[in-house]
């Protein structure tokens, strides 16, 4: 076995593990690493700040089901990464995290550039690392993708000392990896299948409560199974916005704080929530006590601590949402043979709520751009065929809101953490890992401040993505909050960024086409002339109105019960639906 | 009854600790003791944890803990089926009243100087207890306590049902408050 440095032990492992691209800025720690990656069949690409690497590597995960890859140097390269790491862990995105770490004799001495950074990311990550042999290199990133991309995915960190890069070994890649304490059960119970038909067998009003895991699973077609052999009305959450079509006929739209009518009525009213993948997040929830108090639960996900953590399930399905929907297809079918119970008049009158209670929005009266309908014009001008990524706040709602989406993974979005700058990077990271697929990212002004400088990056490593920076010179949802719950004391949300920074103009300086859209009659033809740029990121400043809010919502720590349309505006019921 | 029990095989292996410790904190999961040591097989620790769970619900807990990748097999210690035992180091004053209440619990001195005298008891936690129930607080210069350490009754072992079956699927059920967790 020929003899290499740590270094190349690295590099081989990772291309064994089948890396093809990853993330990173290099640094004194990790600078063994960057030596043989110069001759590696990796693509690296040179980021502008590790938060970049991070979530482009979380994007081109969620883009293409595989582990995404980011590199950093030890200290501040690696405290850096805390936040997509984080981000990456609450949405269930495999990624594996590189990073330096000073010589094995420096630790615990506060040497320079220093952090314990395997200590900071225990908490939010799936598993970590601390290597100072160089001989356990190929084990730890054999571990690391296993454990990132099995089971609930998640983030791993595997921090390396400089001088197991730098020591002599010799390489080893180990053929399979076993973990004593890590065998996640991907083979649902037969009899808890079997309750689960039964029950979904005498539900009069039930819901497919869709949620991220079915994408995670590549379980969409397997869904569409349940559903067509059901005919039960579907939810998806933000986190599975595209893992049912938006087009279909028993799609009533996304639950939660800024969800339809229809999809927060029927959780509300249901007898069965048949969950998949999904968390009973709070988001989704409203106040958990007043939640669907009427339904039984089906909850089916590959994590066991989510059964039971917010919301008793009475019957768990374990395992993999693939094989759980393979088995429970086929025992619904036949329990529905047996005796199927008649949901017209749920169907009815879910549906009901559905054309009764659109979403929609108003246009600005003083002729200014509607946000709303700069991101529906996007969705239906570059078609569902688009990679969609967002920020998070009042573009991000919109953007899962006016788009339709038709497949897994063309909506990328930071749902866990609500991590504002998500977008440019992932839009890096999605158009990395689908090349030719158009990729937007639909961002706010806030967060395009948060993280443009990855534009730079896309422009010199011909990453063209096109972003829609919705400009309401404001921090959005902050403001709709002081709205609402603060009489309009609008405290810190003022970004000015109308006036400063000249997005147009900063767009051109990172060489990207910038392009500027002040007027409604404007939006459409600003939209097709970014689609026609494709040799280089493309950076639209929609000025829009600032005033718009988001809607239907449930506010906070609220009942989904008091959802409302519009401000101070409950839904108007027909007497006999309450 | 909020006290719970836990015996909790880990893989010995650097920072096990404070992923358990970081764990209970970050969920705020109450611990009144942790003990920690080395167990037959050199590759595996053994914690056993007591937990204080007003308000959160031990199947929980364990499916939290059992998420750890170095967690290898949880099992609930109870009382009815388990031997539970605690060591009290205690340093009281050198007194005829202090050295008739070591005898009477069963205590050793196990120190003694002209002014103080270190009580060594062992036993389970009522014992423990009701022996520092009797020593005037005033009079107690120094106290430590090991926590307190589990093993279940009966030929059976935790490590032989989680190392034996190291590798396959994990059968417990996560809805039943009985079921161990081991891989």
């Amino acid at each position: 076995m020929s003899k290499m440095n740590g270094a190349q032990s690295l590099i081989n492992a990772l291309e064994a593990a089948g890396v093809d691209v990853m993330f990173g800025i290099p640094g004194g720690a990790i600078l063994p690493a960057y030596d043989p990656i110069f001759d590696s069949k990796i693509r690296h690409i040179l980021v502008r700040h590790e938060q970049g690497a991070g979530h482009a590597a979380t994007g081109y995960a969620q883009a293409t089901g595989r582990v995404g890859v980011c590199i950093a140097t030890s200290g501040p390269g690696a405290t850096n990464l805390v936040t997509p790491l984080a981000d990456a862990q609450m949405d269930s995105v495999p990624i594996v995290a590189i990073t330096g770490q000073v010589p094995s004799a420096a630790i615990g001495t506060d040497a320079f550039q220093e952090a314990d950074i395997r200590g900071v990311t225990m908490p939010v990550t799936k598993h970590n690392y601390l290597i100072t042999d160089p001989a356990d290199i190929p084990r730890a990133i054999a571990e690391a993708f296993h454990i990132a991309s099995t089971g609930r995915p998640g983030a791993v960190l595997v921090d390396i000392a400089k001088d197991a890069l730098q020591k002599e070994t010799t390489f080893n890649y180990p053929k399979t990896v076993s973990l004593a304490g890590y065998n996640p059960v991907v083979e649902p119970k037969q009899s808890a299948v079997l309750d689960a038909a039964a029950l979904i067998a005498q539900s009069k009003k039930p819901v497919l409560y869709v949620g991220g895991g079915v994408i995670k699973a590549n379980a969409a077609k397997e869904l569409m199974q349940l559903a067509e052999i059901t005919g039960v009305p579907v939810v998806t959450t933000l986190m599975a916005r595209g893992a049912f079509p938006d087009s279909h006929k028993q799609h009533l739209g996304m639950p939660g704080m800024h969800g339809t009518v229809a999809a927060v009525t029927a959780l509300q009213k249901a007898d069965l929530l048949i969950t998949l993948g999904a968390r009973f997040d709070d988001r989704v929830t409203g106040k958990l006590s007043t939640f669907a108090p009427k339904a039984k639960i089906i909850h089916a996900d590959i994590d066991p601590a989510e059964i039971g953590k917010n919301r008793h399930a009475d019957v768990a399905l374990v395992g993999d949402l693939k094989n759980i929907l393979r088995a429970l297809n086929p025992a619904t079918k036949a329990a529905l043979a047996k005796s199927a119970p008649d949901l017209t008049p749920w169907l009815n009158e879910v549906y009901g709520w559905r054309s009764k209670f659109p979403l929609g929005y108003d246009k600005p009266s003083d002729g200014s751009v509607s946000p709303q309908n700069v991101i529906e014009r996007i969705g239906k001008i570059s078609g569902p065929d688009t990679i969609f990524t967002a920020g998070v706040g009042q573009h991000q709602m919109w953007a899962s809101q006016f788009i339709g989406y038709e497949k897994p993974r063309t909506w990328l979005n930071s749902g866990g953490l609500g991590t504002m700058g998500y977008a440019v990077p992932a839009a890096m990271g999605a158009k990395v890992g689908a090349p030719d697929t158009t990729v937007w990212a639909i961002d706010g002004d806030g967060c395009f401040q948060m993280t443009n400088q990855e534009l730079v990056t896309c422009a010199i490593n011909n990453i063209p993505i096109k972003v829609a920076v919705i400009n309401n010179e404001s921090l959005g949802m902050v403001r709709q909050w002081q709205t609402l719950f603060y009489n309009q004391r609008y405290s810190n949300t003022d970004l000015h960024s109308k006036r400063i920074p000249d997005f147009k103009l900063l767009a051109e300086a990172m060489g990207c086409v910038g392009l500027r859209c002040e007027r409604p009659e404007d939006v459409d033809k600003t939209i097709e002339a970014a689609m026609e740029i494709n040799d280089r990121p493309v950076v639209v400043d929609f000025n829009v109105h600032r005033d718009a809010m988001v809607w239907p919502m449930v506010a906070a720590g609220t009942s989904n019960d008091d959802i409302t349309v519009a401000r101070s505006m409950a839904p108007v019921w027909d007497s006999q639906e309450l | 009854m909020a006290i719970h029990t836990l015996a909790v095989l880990v893989e010995n292996s650097p920072g096990v600790l404070a992923r358990v410790a970081s764990l209970f904190s970050r969920r705020g999961y109450n611990i009144d003791s942790l003990a920690v040591g080395p167990t037959e097989n050199p590759k595996v620790s053994r914690m056993t944890i007591v937990l204080n769970l007003e308000g959160h619900a031990l199947d929980q807990v364990s499916a939290q803990l059992f998420k750890l990748v170095n967690v290898i097999g949880i099992s609930e210690m109870k009382d009815s089926d388990s031997l539970k035992r605690e060591i009290l180091l205690v340093k009281v004053a050198n007194n005829a009243a202090n050295k008739e209440i070591a005898g009477k619990h069963k205590a050793v001195i196990s120190d003694e100087t002209t002014t103080t005298i270190s009580i060594e008891a062992v036993g389970q936690s009522f014992e423990i207890e009701a022996l520092l129930a009797d020593l005037k607080p005033n009079e107690i210069r120094e106290l430590v306590q090991s926590g307190l350490v589990a093993l279940e009754r009966g030929a059976s072992t935790l490590a032989d049902r989680t190392l034996s079956t190291m590798g396959t699927a994990n059968e417990s059920d996560p809805n039943s408050s009985t079921a161990d967790y081991q891989n």
